[in-house]
């Protein structure tokens, strides 16, 4: 196998507080293949987000890595110094954010806030990054782009603002764009031109997308491989098509049990009871042992790891584990 | 018919969205209105669960606003079990408000953070006059153990639950005051899915235990899917298509129905073919002539710009759709 684009090994996020200091992400790791879609889902508060902030250096203080180590194509980015991160940043790893609003200045015209960007990190000039930027618009499938460059932040709906932002995003040619939540602010009909949108962009320009959100269904349709939070936590984490249609772990059972579909006419949706732990009350052993239809005596004790499964799949399950030693005995 | 709990007719609402008379006067400009939703009528029978679903702007909230009287139609009637709905007279207005109630989408705002939650969950039953004295605090342990909180849960305060536990508290106190209708204005939108489900099955055993009648309102397909036995899509304002929920996904008349289902992202993995979706919802303050949809339609004929279609009747219900006319069901048959 090829060596992966990213590289996550045993990331630990605390957020010292005066009550003690709470681990929100607690030895996450994954890889994302060159060229790969990686979704990353969870509920609010399982640390998503926070997972794609520890990638580009943009934790908020005082959170902060306590431990592990993040690799970019054979470099490491977590200890890199300020400056050195900037330059990483939009030149090699791309975000595209939830609200795009926020990430985009209200005060400036969309050509001057992508010709800065495409200029930090291209040698080019401010013709040729213009030409560059007016492309980039007419390639995310903003009509009259020549035109529309001009144009504030304001002037543009929902939709076409994060076409903008995706743009942005792309604007350095990232060998990774990390997408956080970016269709979540947006109506179905326009949410499903922007997965298109940026799906498409990635491949053609082979860039990985590592790809936050709580919506299963726009994991299923773009993801490659997905991986499930729980409380800071890997849950599992393998190809698409086994996770949603096999889920080895309980929690991402009850998940897609208690996701309403389409197709199907299910009198009750299959409900995980309670909710997720918050951070200064993770249960001693697996996080998700109170709420586990399958819960042994076991998982009140240890901590269970992520364990290998057949076709590339992990899970972080102690039934896993027993189940492996039954058939080694057997 | 007798079973018919709700009926709208005509619902219109115009916001009046000019700008101040001044600017008017020098700027020549003339007044603006905002049609948040424009001639929808639907019925809704007694113990059904009857769905409105549409994207952000499509008047949902406008129409549940409206049928709970918190805001007053343009033109229109809303009968209630064969009651009008007067809005000129508060007399006959609350006799009728205790039969309803309305659950929000935002558990973070639609509970008073002051309020202990047992007078949160009692307000509906003193302000009807229901009960007196220490039959209240029963009630009101009674109703958080219907919706799975516990009695001794009364005495806290909202900030000391979670999203999901906050949205069983205001299904509590829309129960209070035994309603036989409510109006649910997106009620999981805010939730993680794990405690959506936990949410809608709440819904359905309530509604099995009391015979409610629910109106829901939602941007979600699945959740709608999940939950109603009819269901009507609004556009811009207009009710395009009302029919049957399985009807309605397995058929869809409209080319928005139908566009709005294939822009679902589909969690069977089925590789189904789906049609491109274009364009977005146009300002609703200078809609379209014609069919609103028709800039965006892939079907469409000159007719869709000329003029607004009717309401043509399909096998369970309507779909205001130019495509349905009956000479044209005539002229593909050839």
């Amino acid at each position: 196998m090829a060596a992966p684009l990213l590289s996550v090994r045993d990331l630990i996020v605390e957020f010292p507080t005066r009550r003690g200091t709470l681990r929100a992400l607690d030895r996450v790791s994954f890889d994302i293949a060159e060229g790969e879609v990686l979704g990353m889902v969870g509920e609010s508060g399982a640390g998503k987000s926070l997972t794609g902030a520890a990638i580009i250096g943009l934790l908020e203080p005082p959170g902060r890595i306590a431990g592990g180590e993040i690799w970019l194509r054979g470099e490491r980015i977590d200890n890199l110094p300020r400056e050195k991160m900037r330059r990483v940043r939009g030149r090699r790893i791309g975000m595209v954010f939830q609200d795009p609003l926020t990430s985009l200045n209200p005060l400036y015209t969309v050509a001057e806030q992508l010709i800065e960007t495409i200029r930090t990190h291209m040698d080019l000039s401010e013709k040729e990054a213009r030409a560059r930027a007016v492309g980039l618009l007419d390639r995310v499938g903003i009509p009259a782009a020549a035109r529309r460059i001009d144009d504030y932040p304001h002037h543009f709906s929902g939709g076409m603002r994060q076409r903008v932002v995706i743009a942005l995003a792309l604007a350095a040619e990232p060998e990774l764009v990390i997408a956080d939540e970016p269709t979540t602010a947006l109506d179905v009909s326009v949410q499903a031109q922007i997965i298109d949108v940026l799906k498409e962009i990635c491949a053609e320009r082979g860039a990985s997308v590592m790809l936050i959100t709580h919506d299963m269904g726009v994991i299923a349709e773009t993801a490659d491989r997905v991986a499930v939070l729980y409380a800071g936590r890997l849950a599992e984490i393998g190809p698409v098509r086994d996770v949603i249609q096999a889920a080895e772990h309980p929690y991402t059972a009850g998940l897609m049990g208690s996701i309403p579909t389409l197709t199907q006419t299910a009198e009750r949706l299959t409900q995980i009871p309670g909710s997720m732990p918050r951070l200064n009350a993770i249960p001693q052993g697996c996080a998700f042992n109170p709420r586990c239809p399958k819960v042994f005596e076991r998982c009140y004790r240890d901590q269970p790891n992520l364990i290998a499964r057949a076709d590339g799949r992990h899970v972080s399950c102690w039934l896993y584990d027993a189940q492996e030693k039954e058939v080694s005995h057997g | 018919m007798a079973d018919v709990l709700l009926s709208v007719e005509g619902l219109t609402r115009r916001f009046d969205v000019s700008k101040p008379w001044l600017n008017r006067v020098i700027e020549r400009e003339e007044r603006q209105f905002l049609t948040a939703s424009e001639n929808v009528s639907f019925e809704i029978k007694r113990g059904e669960t009857f769905a409105l679903v549409g994207e952000s702007g499509s008047g949902k909230s406008t129409i549940a606003k409206m049928i709970v009287g918190l805001l007053e139609p343009s033109a229109g009637v809303i009968r209630f079990d064969g009651q009008q709905m007067d809005f000129a007279s508060g007399a006959a207005m609350r006799t009728l408000r205790r039969r309803f109630q309305m659950i929000f989408q935002d558990p973070f705002a639609s509970l008073n953070p002051r309020w202990r939650v047992e007078d949160i969950i009692a307000e509906p039953i003193r302000t009807f006059g229901l009960l007196r004295g220490a039959e209240i605090s029963k009630e009101v342990g009674r109703l958080l153990d219907l919706v799975g909180l516990s009695a001794a849960d009364g005495a806290k305060f909202p900030h000391e639950f979670s999203g999901g536990q906050r949205q069983r508290i205001a299904i509590a106190r829309a129960l209070s005051s035994k309603p036989e209708f409510i109006v649910c204005d997106e009620p999981t939108s805010a939730l993680d899915v794990s405690v959506q489900a936990q949410i809608l099955n709440l819904m359905r055993d309530l509604q099995d235990e009391f015979g409610l009648t629910y109106l829901l309102i939602s941007h979600d397909l699945s959740v709608v899917r999940h939950m109603a036995n009819r269901i009507g899509v609004l556009y811009l304002g207009r009710l395009v298509e009302v029919a049957e929920s399985k009807r309605l996904f397995t058929d869809p008349q409209h080319p928005y129905t139908r566009m709005l289902l294939d822009a679902v992202p589909d969690l069977a993995l089925s590789g189904r073919r789906r049609m491109p979706v274009t364009g977005e919802i146009p300002n609703p303050i200078n809609p379209p002539s014609g069919c609103t949809f028709h800039p965006r339609c892939p079907k469409v004929m000159d007719i869709c710009k000329a003029s607004n279609p009717p309401d043509y009747p399909t096998s369970t219900g309507t779909a205001a759709c130019h495509l349905l006319a009956p000479q044209e069901v005539a002229s593909t048959g050839r």
